[in-house]
């Protein structure tokens, strides 16, 4: 095939397979990576007989070889010839199954899982079905793991006899002596029983899964909660009760707090699959105690489901609950001693002033958001305020504004620069809520005040704040309330101080339009270029370039070309430079 | 064995030493670590100078019918290195403190070691196979002119003297401020502990970014510091449960299910003091030096300076069994505390089937202890005196000056030679154990 002239096209995939092997693994990799070029240039025939036998003993590689390796070969059927010899794919991605490094395994089970469409029912049965059976009788728990990912695959596509056979192995690996089995068999549980028949969900998964659910691993039990809600799912409501309530039961009492927590953090879907009635008779008791448990991890856990929990009870007798059984333990959960249980419920608490109505959250509601207000922590403070849009849509944020502006107050000047970015990003969102009047007359000098904070990115924050404020109360406010203010800094004698009405500047341009900027802006701009620090000159030119478009051309050319030129010669090489680029930029050599 | 225990204490053999022998000894060579796998195939050691040594059992010969395998070196390499802390102008040794095997998962093993500071994942395979064939090179490495080239080939692998790797997997660092004294895998195969002088931490096998304190005994005011940890460990077969022995004597049992945070133990495992037996020492000599759970997970050994306790877990009050390990040196605490000897940190194990106990002392000497006798028996860890196959001759300490030949006074014991390191076979009457720098492996007489 290969002529005198044929040498420039094999080059480059010799050099390729020549370094599957290099001795630097950032070469093996990009081989690797390029297989599929490999593959075509051999043709089918070798890359069968030739290619796959030499990747399949490749498994000494390091992890991300091996990584990249198994995505490959997931994406080879047309390569090897189509799904006609998709069975040649099988050795190389069953040695990768049985290496140590969990996502080394997982990619080639996914690979295994995505071939495993292409095999005809035929070669599913001849090929596939009996790695799986290899894997899930190998003598290494690597091996044995993996194979509870496949057996879900190949289930529904072969015949009676062998799905006896496939579910005769998951009920093995389900009972496997080490936990890493019955851990991987626990967490594909769910999806087995989804391809299963109703009557075998029954006589098998659920003997299964009330083993599993009673394992005496923690790390079992845990996983055995996800199951559950995959089997609640496909089974009707009449068998919940006597199949898996009593498991579940059993889970959120679980002496292990990791247990509880993994109920906790599965709520809400397990509400959904167990319907409405098992939640008001079951559900809603676990709740309770879930959100009284003596770990402050499980609290929490189950503090941030407080909302949606609510949300998902069945319409009819979903305020009596919340009001008689979820609010009593909400209100306690509002003094925690925990900080992280008190600000996961204060990053859902506001949600339930939708569900419960104006006079129920005045009555019931405020007193904790009020009392959250005020909650030591910070976190908590800026969680209420971050979602202070619900309350403000059911009662009207005026309801909270006399707590509201000593929080903010507070915050805004916490001695943690972190916190006081957060509430900085909030500041729009209060101001449209509380309206102009009530910004300017208690916020507006918080504003300001952040603009000569002593950190860069509370400054650079500040600015960015008040284009934002800017488009919400349009150019009129800007100009009477806040440019005043900014031109002033800029007789500051701090530096940093006077740089930083530049920088306002150059974000307030747009949103304040060619009037401002032209009349109050630009002189200031133009005079600070005799500022004595090179700094503020060269930003001179950098806001020049950068309000330019803002300007009619006559400006430009009368005003700002000669402030340029005289900053174009500059002794500050800085200086020069930008003021080169501006003129450049703006066009005005 | 002259009435010492009655006919239920074993014979011992010396089976093999390792190491070289001469009094001519480096610091780097000294053994600071010996743990046998799970399966007891390989028996790895750590060294002060940060090496680990692994060695292999060859299949039983069938021309010795009377001895087991003998462990030939499999693998050595360098686990930790020397390390310098600028924040802190502090040098990190690399000494290897602790090994810990953990359980087979595929063809290759797997071991954690740790120094003061940092522990390491290791991954020790074989490899019998190696690609040959390029298509732009001879196989000696010269290149070929790339012209040449019409055909492409694939490289083929090919059969090759067996090489053992050890290579690294994770490193599991930043976490302790304090020395890491112990590690412990867990028996859901997923977790392990580590603890140094006041802190335990839990991690995933899987994540070194990050680990989760379970105990933290550290006062806000460090000058209220009374007791610090000394060794923990995980229960066999229980996942929730750990222990951890303190510097006062006391052992804590933690449940982990109840509480992320187990700063709140659920049994405190503690012998009342004995007023009249007060004195200076008193403390340091009940400070826990190691701490091992049995193969059956019902008792926990704990080691002091002069005995070995057993507790049932199910009784905290006081030990079932207290074995004396050398009560003659009670008299001798004063020039033990003078030249520091009083602090060494002496291990304990437990036999493949829970029945004896085995843990090490001065003069090269090890104790036995059958549980169902009381007195144990003395052996001496020694090349010179023992003979290969010849069952090893008990001694007998004492304290006057007229001697028997099996007998020694409490005088003329070697401080300076002592085993701290031992480890039991899990499945056989096998025994590992360290000199300064020696390893010895003794093999129970087979009648």
């Amino acid at each position: 095939m290969a002529g005198a002239d044929g040498d420039d096209s094999l080059y480059p995939i010799a050099v390729l397979i020549d370094e599957l092997r290099n001795e630097d693994v950032q070469l093996r990799l990009n081989s690797i990576k390029k297989l599929s070029t490999i593959a075509l240039a051999l043709g089918v025939e070798r890359t069968r007989t030739e290619l796959l036998p030499f990747l399949t003993d490749t498994i000494y590689d390091e992890d991300e070889v091996l990584l990249a390796l198994a995505e490959q070969l997931g994406n080879f059927t047309m390569l090897v010839g189509g799904p006609e010899y998709v069975h040649c794919l099988l050795p190389p991605l069953e040695s990768l199954a049985t290496v140590e490094e969990t996502v080394v395994r997982d990619k080639a089970v996914e690979s295994l899982r995505k071939i495993s469409h292409e095999h005809s029912p035929v070669d599913l049965e001849v090929h596939f079905e009996p790695l799986v059976k290899r894997l899930a009788s190998g003598d290494w728990f690597t091996s044995r793991t993996s194979a509870c990912g496949l057996f879900s695959v190949c289930y529904p596509r072969v015949s009676s006899t062998v799905k006896a056979e496939i579910r005769q192995h998951f009920r093995n690996l389900c009972s496997d002596d080490t936990p890493m089995v019955r851990r991987a068999a626990a967490s594909k549980l769910g999806e087995f029983a989804k391809v299963l028949e109703l009557e075998y969900v029954k006589s098998d998964i659920i003997s299964l899964f009330t083993a599993l659910a009673s394992d005496e691993q923690d790390s079992v039990r845990l996983l055995a909660v996800e199951a559950c809600v995959s089997i609640a799912t496909l089974l009707p409501q009449e068998d919940l009760e006597t199949l898996v309530m009593p498991t579940l039961r059993q889970a959120a009492e679980d002496k292990s707090w990791r247990v509880r927590y993994m109920v906790a953090d599965k709520f809400s879907e397990l509400q959904k699959a167990v319907g409405p009635e098992i939640t008001k008779n079951d559900l809603v008791p676990a709740f309770q105690n879930l959100l009284k448990d003596c770990e402050a991890e499980v609290r929490a856990a189950a503090a941030n489901k407080v909302k949606e929990f609510c949300e998902n009870l069945p319409e009819d007798s979903r305020e009596t609950i919340i009001m008689t059984h979820i609010l009593p333990c909400v209100k306690e959960l509002v003094s925690d001693t925990n900080q992280h249980v008190k600000s996961a419920l204060a990053s859902v608490i506001m949600g339930l002033s939708t569900i419960l109505g104006k006079d129920n959250t005045i009555e019931h509601l405020l007193p904790l958001f009020l009392a959250q207000l005020k909650d030591e922590c910070p976190e908590v403070r800026l969680n209420i305020i971050s979602n202070l849009d619900c309350v403000n849509e059911v009662i009207g944020i005026r309801q909270l504004s006399q707590s509201l502006l000593p929080a903010i107050v507070e915050l805004a000047e916490d001695a943690k620069w972190r916190v006081r970015l957060a509430i900085i990003e909030y500041m729009p969102l209060l101001a449209g809520q509380l309206g102009v009047e009530f910004f300017d007359e208690k916020l507006n000098s918080l504003c300001m005040a952040w603009l000569v904070d002593h950190v860069y990115a509370i400054r650079e924050a500040a600015t960015c704040n008040l284009t934002k404020l800017v488009e919400k109360f349009g150019a009129e406010w800007a100009q009477n309330t806040i440019v005043p203010k900014v031109l002033g800094m800029a007789n500051d004698p701090n530096y940093l101080h006077r740089m930083t009405t530049l920088f306002c500047i150059n974000a307030l341009s747009e949103a304040c339009g060619q009037e401002i900027t032209t009349k109050h802006m630009l002189p200031v701009v133009l005079k600070m270029s005799n500022d004595q620090v090179a700094n503020v000159r060269f930003n001179v030119a950098k806001s020049l370039q950068k309000i330019g478009p803002v300007l009619d051309s006559n400006c430009l050319q009368t005003e700002v070309k000669p402030v340029l030129e005289k900053l174009a010669a500059d002794q500050d090489i800085d200086v020069k430079y930008f003021a080169q680029e501006a003129i450049s930029v703006l066009a005005l050599a | 064995m002259e009435g010492d225990g009655g006919s239920e204490i074993k014979q011992w053999c010396l089976s093999q030493v390792k190491g070289a022998i001469d009094d001519d000894v480096t610091e780097a060579d000294i053994i600071s670590a010996v743990e046998f796998n799970h399966s007891g195939e390989l028996l790895a050691t750590g060294d002060r100078g940060g090496r680990i040594v692994i060695f292999q059992q060859e299949q039983e010969s069938k021309t010795l019918a009377h001895s087991r395998g003998e462990y030939n070196v499999y693998s050595t390499f360098q686990s930790h290195e020397p390390e310098f802390d600028y924040l802190k102008s502090l040098e990190i040794e690399e000494k290897i403190n602790k090994i810990r095997w953990l359980p087979q998962k595929n063809a290759a093993h797997f071991l954690l070691s740790t120094n003061d500071k940092t522990i390491k994942l290791w991954k020790i395979s074989e490899r019998d196979k190696r690609p040959e064939g390029y298509n732009l090179k001879e196989e000696d490495g010269r290149y070929k002119d790339p012209t040449s080239v019409t055909t492409l080939r694939v490289p083929v692998f090919q059969p090759m003297d067996l090489m053992v790797e050890a290579s690294p997997r994770r490193v599991y660092a930043n976490a302790h401020t304090y020395h890491i004294n112990s590690i412990s895998v867990n028996s859901d195969n997923e977790t392990y502990l580590s603890a140094d002088d006041l802190r335990i931490n839990l991690w995933h096998l899987d994540f070194t970014d990050r680990s989760f304190n379970i105990v933290d005994i550290k006062p806000t005011n460090m000058e209220e510091l009374t007791e610090v940890i000394t060794a923990s460990e995980f229960h066999p077969l229980q996942c929730n449960t750990f222990v951890y022995g303190s510097s006062k004597g006391s052992v804590r049992l933690c449940d982990m299910r109840a509480a992320a945070l187990c700063d709140q133990h659920s049994k405190l495992f503690e012998e009342p003091e004995d007023p009249s037996a007060r004195s200076f020492f008193s403390e340091i000599i009940s400070s826990v030096s190691d701490v091992k759970f049995s193969h059956s997970g019902r008792y926990m050994m704990t080691r002091d300076y002069l005995t070995i306790k057993i507790w049932d877990l199910n009784m905290e009050s006081q030990p079932v069994e207290t074995y004396q390990v050398h009560e003659y040196l009670r008299s001798k605490l004063c020039s033990l505390y003078e030249n520091d000897c009083i602090f060494d940190k002496f291990e304990c194990c437990w036999s493949h089937d829970d029945s004896e106990v085995m843990t090490g002392s001065y003069n090269n000497f090890f104790r036995m202890f059958g549980r169902d006798g009381q007195a144990g028996v003395t052996l001496e860890a020694s090349w010179e005196s023992s003979s290969p196959r010849c069952p090893l001759r008990p001694w007998r300490v004492c304290a006057g000056s007229r001697r028997k030949e099996d007998e020694i006074g409490v005088d003329c014991l070697d401080f300076s030679r002592k085993i701290l390191h031992t480890s039991w076979h899990p499945q056989d009457g096998i025994i590992a154990m360290a000199t300064v720098n020696n390893l010895y492996i003794f093999q129970e007489k087979l009648n």
